[in-house]
This record gives C-alpha cells, sequence and structure tokens, in this order.
C-alpha cells in the first residue's frame, strides 16, 4: 500500500521515558476510509501513540505521518483536519458545555467564527447533548462530559478522528450512539482511528485493527485477517474422550485440550491442513462407537486472538 | 481575588477615619496625608499591596496560567485544536498582563472612591509641597497605576515560565510568590547594592516620583526597561521549555 493511501503512517515510531520503552518500534498503517481498531490491555502503550500522533509528544526515534505529513513538524496543517479524544475528556468545570466548546473552537486558528454558534449546536445535537448544553459541565455525569469530548472531536468537518476509548463511562445505549454515530462518519469518509480495550465494540464497528502489547505491535490487519490467523475447532462432549482423541487424529486433527480442567468430559480439537465437514466429523465419531453428547464448531473470536498475543495474566506488564 | 485588593483601600480608609491615627508619621508611607485628601487612601493602598498583596495575586494568576490548563486536561485539548504552542504562550501572558492592569485599577479606583467618601477632595498638596487641581492629581494616580501596573510585568513573565515547568498549578503559584519575596528580601541587604539594580522588585515602591513637582520620568524608565529584560528572558526560557515539551497531561 502506498504512502497517499494512509491516513497514518508510522516507522520505527519508539517513545522512551528516561530508561523505559513505553512505545517500541512500531509501524503502524491506517488505510485512509478504514475504521482502524487499535488494541491493547492498560498501559500497553495506546494512549503514548495517540498522543504522538496529535504531536503533543515528540517521538524518541522513529517517525510518524498523519493524513500524508509528518508529525509533530506539520501540526498546524494537519490537527484542523483532525478531531481527537485523549485519554478522556477535559474540559473548564465552571463553563457550561457550549461555552466549552466554543473556548476550543476558538483556539483552532482556522474555525470560522462567523459558524460558530452553529457548528457547537449541530456538534452538541450529534451527541445527544443538546438539552444540557447550558449546564455547568461540573454537573455533568462521565458519561456526558465523554459525549461532549466527542462533540469536540466534530465542531468542524474532519478527515481523520482519533478516539482514545470513546465509550469509556457510556451507558449501553451512549455505546450503541456512538457506534452509530462511528459508522456514519464513516460512511461519510472519514477515516476513524479508535483505541479500546473492548473487544466486542472493535469487533463490530471496525474494518481494521492493530494490537499492542508491552509498547510492541504485535498484529495488525483487516478483521478477517486477524481472525483468521487462528483456526476453528471442535468441541466434543463424551465419556469416550481416548477413543475419540483417536478418531480425530486419524482424520488429521491435532486434540488441543481433554476433559482434565472441566466437569464434564469433552475435548478439543483444532482442524488440520485439510477441510473436514463437520457432519463428517460426527459420522466418524459414530461409526467408532464414540457416544456423542454435544458438538459444536467454534470460529476464533477476535478475543481469542486478542488473549493469545497479549497473554492471559490480569497484571500490568512492567 | 479583586474583591479583596478592593478591600484593602478600604480598609485603611475606614480605620484612618475611625482612629484618627492619620499623624505621627508612623504606619505605612503617606497615611499621615489622608486626612488632607481622600485621593491619598490610593497611594496609601498601593505602599501597601505592592510589596505582598499584588505580587501574590500576581503569582496566583500567571502561575495558573498553562499548569492550570494542563491539571484540568484542557491543555492537551486545546494544543490539538490546533491553538499552536507559541500562540497560546502569547495570549496566556496577554491575560496576566490584563490582570495585572485589572488588580491595580481595582486598588486605585476602589481607593479613590472610600477616599472621596471619607474625607475631604479637591485640589491636593502633593509630596514636593506644590498644590495641584484634582484632576491634575487623578491624571497622576492613572500614571501611578500605569507604573505599578508595568513594575508587575516582569514577575508575570516569571509565573508563566514557572507554569510551563509543571502540571501542578500551586507549584507553580508557590514558587513565583516565593522568588518575589526573595528578591524583596534581597533587596533590602545594603551589601548586596551591586545587585539590587537586576532585581525586578527594585523599582516597585519609586512611583512616589509621580506625586512631585516637577515629574521625575527616571525611575519609570529605568524600571520599564528593567521589566522588558525581564519579559524577554524569562519569555524566551518559557518559550524553550514549552516549544518542545511533551504534554503528558
Amino acid at each position: 500500500m502506498t504512502t497517499a493511501e494512509l491516513a497514518i503512517e508510522t516507522r520505527g515510531l519508539t517513545k522512551r521515558f528516561g530508561t523505559y520503552a513505553a512505545v517500541k518500534s512500531i509501524d503502524l498503517s491506517v488505510p485512509h476510509g478504514s475504521v482502524f481498531g487499535f488494541l491493547g490491555p492498560n498501559g500497553s502503550g495506546k494512549t503514548t501513540t495517540i498522543r504522538m500522533l496529535l504531536g503533543l509528544a515528540s517521538p524518541t526515534s522513529g517517525e510518524a505521518r498523519v493524513l500524508g505529513s509528518a508529525m509533530p513538524r506539520e501540526n498546524a496543517s494537519v490537527l484542523p483536519r483532525v478531531g481527537a479524544l485523549v485519554e478522556g475528556p477535559g474540559f473548564y468545570p465552571y463553563l457550561s458545555g457550549a461555552d466549552n466548546l466554543r473556548r476550543l473552537d476558538s483556539a483552532d486558528r482556522y474555525a470560522p467564527s462567523r459558524t460558530r454558534g452553529a457548528r457547537v449546536a449541530d456538534a452538541l445535537e450529534r451527541v445527544g447533548l443538546s438539552a444540557a448544553a447550558g449546564k455547568k459541565v461540573k454537573a455533568y455525569s462521565l458519561g456526558m462530559k465523554q459525549r461532549l469530548g466527542i462533540a469536540n472531536a466534530l465542531l468542524t468537518p474532519r478527515e481523520l478522528l482519533i478516539l482514545d476509548e470513546p465509550t469509556n463511562g457510556l451507558d449501553p445505549q451512549g455505546t450503541r450512539e456512538v457506534r452509530t454515530l462511528v459508522r456514519s462518519l464513516a460512511s461519510q469518509g472519514t477515516t476513524i482511528f479508535v483505541s479500546s480495550h473492548l473487544l466486542a465494540e472493535i469487533e463490530q464497528i471496525c474494518t481494521h485493527a492493530a494490537v499492542m502489547s508491552a509498547g510492541s505491535l504485535v498484529a495488525q490487519g483487516t478483521l478477517d485477517e486477524l481472525r483468521a490467523v487462528g483456526r476453528p475447532r471442535v468441541r466434543v462432549e463424551t465419556p469416550d474422550v481416548p477413543l475419540a482423541a483417536g478418531v480425530f487424529g486419524k482424520l488429521g486433527m491435532t486434540v488441543e485440550a481433554t476433559s482434565a480442567e472441566s466437569a464434564a468430559d469433552e475435548l478439543v480439537a483444532v482442524f488440520g491442513d485439510t477441510t473436514i465437514e463437520p457432519d463428517a466429523i460426527v459420522t466418524a465419531l459414530v461409526t467408532a462407537k464414540v457416544r456423542v453428547r454435544g458438538f459444536a464448531v467454534e470460529t476464533p473470536s477476535l478475543e481469542d486472538r486478542f488473549v493469545s498475543l497479549t497473554g492471559e495474566g490480569f497484571n500490568v506488564d512492567h | 481575588m479583586l474583591a479583596a485588593l478592593a478591600a484593602v483601600p478600604i480598609l485603611i480608609a475606614i480605620a484612618v477615619r475611625v482612629t484618627r491615627a492619620g499623624s505621627g508619621g508612623a504606619g505605612p508611607a503617606f497615611l499621615d496625608r489622608v486626612e488632607n485628601n481622600g485621593l491619598f487612601v490610593v497611594f496609601v493602598a498601593l505602599g501597601v499591596c505592592v510589596p505582598l498583596f499584588l505580587p501574590l495575586t500576581v503569582g496566583v494568576v500567571a502561575g495558573d496560567t498553562i499548569a492550570g490548563e494542563a491539571s484540568n486536561g484542557t491543555l492537551r485539548y486545546l494544543l490539538i485544536a490546533p491553538a499552536g504552542r507559541i500562540r497560546l504562550l502569547a495570549v496566556k501572558y496577554v491575560g496576566s498582563a490584563a490582570f495585572c492592569l485589572a488588580a491595580t485599577l481595582v486598588v486605585c479606583i476602589a481607593g479613590a472612591l472610600i477616599g472621596f467618601a471619607l474625607f475631604p477632595s479637591g485640589s491636593i498638596t502633593i509630596l514636593s509641597g506644590d498644590t495641584v487641581s484634582l484632576a491634575d492629581a487623578l491624571g497622576r494616580s492613572l500614571l501611578v497605576a500605569l507604573y505599578v501596573t508595568v513594575s508587575l510585568l516582569g514577575l508575570s513573565a516569571i509565573g508563566l515560565f514557572m507554569s510551563t515547568l509543571t502540571d501542578v498549578p500551586v507549584g507553580a503559584m508557590a514558587a513565583t510568590i516565593i522568588l518575589s519575596v526573595a528578591s524583596e528580601v534581597l533587596d533590602q541587604l545594603p551589601q548586596l547594592d551591586w545587585l539590587h539594580p537586576w532585581l525586578f522588585s527594585n523599582y516597585w515602591l519609586g512611583f512616589g516620583d509621580f506625586l512631585r513637582d516637577p515629574i521625575s520620568w527616571a525611575n519609570f524608565g529605568t524600571n520599564a526597561w528593567l521589566q522588558a529584560g525581564y519579559i524577554i528572558v524569562f519569555g524566551a526560557l518559557a518559550y524553550g521549555r514549552f516549544a518542545a515539551k511533551d504534554i503528558l497531561s
């Protein structure tokens, strides 16, 4: 893919704080028009990467190009075309929601002041905050502040939206509205870069994704490419585990786990290189007099892939 | 803070009025003249506010400029708007300079109002012994206010620089106020005579020049150059620090 087709491109992007590397030489490629999910556990370097993309922090080494221009050198020409929500919303508590947006909009030299009022009202409308526009932000709930943060990113038409954890603190309804909003913006051609640790979220709205783990980029591609790495599995519930394992062996499948960890008698096997129809597997099992009590074919979810890439542990690495 | 500043001349005027203790030459400068003309409340109040109260409020405002935005989480949104880092610094500095002017004017206006309410107005005998008309005296008061405002600009630049060093506004405020006190303490030590002309607080109380005939502009000129020097040095330091700073707040 050529540079011109990428909305975000980084080469060897690295950020060190002292001796600790928060981001280790990552090569991101975000195509124009994609909804790009940026996944990773807490502390994996997602927000630091976003700060570098927005010119808030300068990379220790490597380069970042956003909308074709080098950051942070070309901040002034790139940033007006980018809307962003970084590490939660930040507003003046003693100003109303609408006044906060007006203040931030007037900080943007390129935003026309003539249309400011209309654009602020429109942005508030899009995130469902029109009714609370005149309320002071200190009276807002977390979810309302989050919505206001998204409204700020939508003040002017943007070519690229960078949304860091956009559904944080939102109720299920708000989450769904954000999904709808992202889809509608994407359908108008805006490239959307969403960071999240909520896989279900990403799976529902994204076309592409990348996975960060402990500062490194461990996977990147279209959602299908990422899922395809894991092979479908077959889960069989049976009292005749050894017998079934033998049948799987003959079919060229690898037995992955037996019932050691669960109470039910079951085993899991991974499909081999040759494609076998699930009904053929059942036939083979039954022919071999395996008593089949349950049978399921499981396609790996993004979550399985995510966990296999970033590890099971709950602890923040490093 | 502006209300607290306005309270200073009001308290002074009421104290003088109630106790009639203006004579004797004790207490702050010009205090004994208040009973002759209410306008002197302005100069007494400025004399009281300039060493401590005004630097305190300026330190709070200037120290809050960048660090306050950082602790609020709004700094990152201003920068990606994009406000431009130099532009943001300049706007913030102009804002604190405007506060210096507003703070001084509040003391002056409150002082003049309460002074004229409680004491005689009309023609006024100034420090050199000449008597000038009230209009002339009011003009001189405005010059005094300008002098005090200019005096505080160097401290504002120091506050702006301190504010770029931290994400904790209280730290920047405290550092700025401590520096202003330190400068005044050094100014009191005769052993450091050679240093005095370089201290930003050295000419703070020189506004009495405007209360003599003829008006002497020497202190005003020297003070203005000194403050300009502080603005350039600390403005450059603030820019150097802020332009390349990683915004992690």
